[in-house]
């Protein structure tokens, strides 16, 4: 497939590649509108994680024989592809974990221990828009070392209020933490002045990309962020591989989270001695096949192209929302000034999860919940939503499908 | 959609929208929360118990979907006035039909019950039907921990 010349999405050419899109559930084609949960997989993402079991299964790292050194090589490989997706060139820049939620476990621990480590008082700030993957490691740390969560608060509109900024980052503040795009309401938050705030007073900063890795570029040289996380999961790739980008030195510096096996140069028992960077942070087998994966995903995601991508989803959404808004008894949660990824609603007098298993029934596939984002619900005061997401194979006839799935909600509740 | 329209049935609708027994109770000597963190459904049951072990008032408020209301709602009118030994039973005869263990149907004076019987086929939907039979057993067991789906 070459989709980079032409000048939009071929839908029915991509649909091509994604098999189970072709399936029927409740006797409904299938309109699967849940790509923020996890992307279905392309054929391509498929096949190299087959062929990694049918051809190169081995250890990477440990043996000399053919089969580990082609799992090695396709493995490290995928370090080039990530850093090519993300327009860096340190390919040991980029460190591989099982998605965004280990690599800000992993950031947490580590920026709270070794000699450089968080003390008390120091502050961590986040915001309300963040799912739980970017609030309950930093607690855990706060709790474990005395450090202070301090959280950017959200307008009704759904916006970070960042005239709040220059109170909440200050010379306490030493981590910046920040959501690109808010899974549950698809809000894009304004990273540039929230970075430039925690650089004035020389905090680390932070962007957890898990919503915006498969909308848009997200080139951390350009954003000027020191670590970046995504998920290759909601890349098109498999679950079980993510990603931690980090600055060179910003890495060195870091201590190494878990111990084990490939994590280290040499090992005794009175001290052991750590690899280098990335591999200090890859403790154990990791998910080879996985990650094999992932880079198989990118590399689907840059042939269809990113700006080919953003511009058929920011279309489609914005066409959804206007059709959702035309639907009386639909109220769209939040309106946020750049929106992607998706739009979250609510039905009057119906509860999401009854409006979930009812738009189920139509092949409709949409979320319902608090999306891992419960302060977020909290502070919007609902106790769930719907929320229908966008992956590139979406189409106005899948908006028009969760049209019709929302009116058989009402229908049903007349 | 038939299958559909055969869970979420007058009945079901007609409890959700007003649910029986809802509110707090002027007096009760038993109480629980339950929670089901996955949707977020949350209920507060409380419960009046006699010396007989009588269930005398039941009680619920709930913030939660049209299953998990309608559930609460006809179950507090089902076991109302009922000793907690028969609420159990109950409670074991219902949980075996919702889950798709037990296929007899009920006696007539639980055939209320038999509308909570389709969410066999919806798996993520078992713990809305019960969230509140959990909690209820809670609040008869002196368990003072949230009632959890999970």
């Amino acid at each position: 497939m070459d989709q980079s010349k032409s000048s939009e999405i071929n839908l029915e050419v991509i649909r091509r590649h994604f098999p189970a899109l072709d399936q029927k559930v409740h006797g409904e084609k299938l309109v699967y509108l849940d790509s923020a949960a996890t992307t279905q997989k392309p054929l391509e993402v498929i096949e190299a994680v087959d062929s990694v079991y049918r051809q190169d299964c081995a250890n990477v790292h440990r043996g000399v024989h053919t089969l580990s050194e082609r799992a090695t090589a396709r493995y490290e490989d995928v370090r080039n592809k990530v850093a090519k997706f993300l327009g860096t060139e340190e390919s040991r820049e980029v460190v591989f974990t099982r998605g965004v939620t280990e690599a800000m476990n992993l950031l947490a621990n580590s920026l709270g221990s070794g000699d450089h480590a968080l003390v008390p008082g120091d502050e961590i700030v986040i915001g309300t828009l963040d799912h739980h993957a970017n609030i309950v490691p930093w607690q855990m740390l706060c709790e474990n070392n005395g450090t202070v969560l301090k959280v950017i608060p959200c307008d009704d509109q759904g916006e970070l209020v960042l005239s709040e900024l220059d109170s909440l980052v200050t010379d306490r503040t030493k981590v910046v933490s920040i959501g690109h795009v808010s899974n549950a309401i698809g809000t894009v938050n304004d990273i540039d002045r929230i970075f430039a705030a925690a650089k004035k007073v020389g905090a680390v900063t932070i962007l957890d990309a898990a919503q915006s890795a498969p909308h848009m570029s997200i080139n951390p040289l350009d954003i000027g962020c020191d670590f970046l996380t995504f998920s290759g999961h909601k890349t098109y790739g498999p679950t079980g591989a993510g990603v931690l980008w980090g600055k060179l030195e910003k890495l060195e510096k870091l201590p190494p989270w878990q111990g084990g096996g490939d994590m280290i140069k040499t090992v005794s028992f009175d001290r052991s001695s750590y690899a280098e960077v990335p591999w200090k942070f890859e403790a154990g087998t990791p998910d080879i096949a996985a990650v094999i994966g992932m880079g198989a995903g990118l590399d689907f995601l840059d042939n269809v192209g990113r700006s080919h991508v953003k511009a058929h989803e920011d279309a489609l959404l914005e066409s959804m929302e206007s059709k959702l808004r035309n639907i009386e008894g639909v109220r769209v949660v939040g309106e946020p000034l750049k929106r992607s990824c998706c739009i979250s609603f609510t039905l009057d007098g119906i509860h999401p999860h009854d409006a979930a298993t009812i738009m189920d029934q139509s092949g409709v596939a949409i979320r319902a919940g608090h999306h891992c984002a419960m302060p977020l619900m909290k502070r919007l005061g609902l106790p769930a939503t719907i929320r229908a997401s966008v992956g590139m194979h979406n189409g106005e006839d899948d908006i028009d499908a969760l049209v019709d799935s929302i009116k058989a909600v009402r229908e049903i509740f007349a | 959609m038939n299958d559909l329209r055969e869970l979420y049935q007058e009945l079901i609708i007609d409890h959700s929208r007003s649910p029986r027994n809802h509110g707090k109770l002027p007096h009760s000597n038993l109480e629980a929360r339950g929670h089901n963190p996955l949707c977020g459904d949350e209920i507060d049951m409380e419960v009046l118990r006699n010396d007989d072990g009588v269930l005398e008032s039941i009680g619920f408020t709930a913030t939660a979907c049209a299953i998990c209301t309608a559930s609460a709602s006809i179950m507090t009118e089902t076991l109302k006035g009922k000793e907690e030994k028969i609420a159990r039973e109950i409670f074991a005869e219902f949980h075996a039909k919702v889950t798709g263990e037990d296929s007899v149907s009920y006696p007539d004076e639980l055939m209320k019950l038999e509308v909570f019987t389709g969410v066999k086929d919806y798996p993520s939907r078992v713990k809305c039907a019960t969230l509140a039979w959990h909690t209820l057993i809670q609040a008869l067991s002196g368990d003072s921990r949230e009632a959890s789906t999970e």
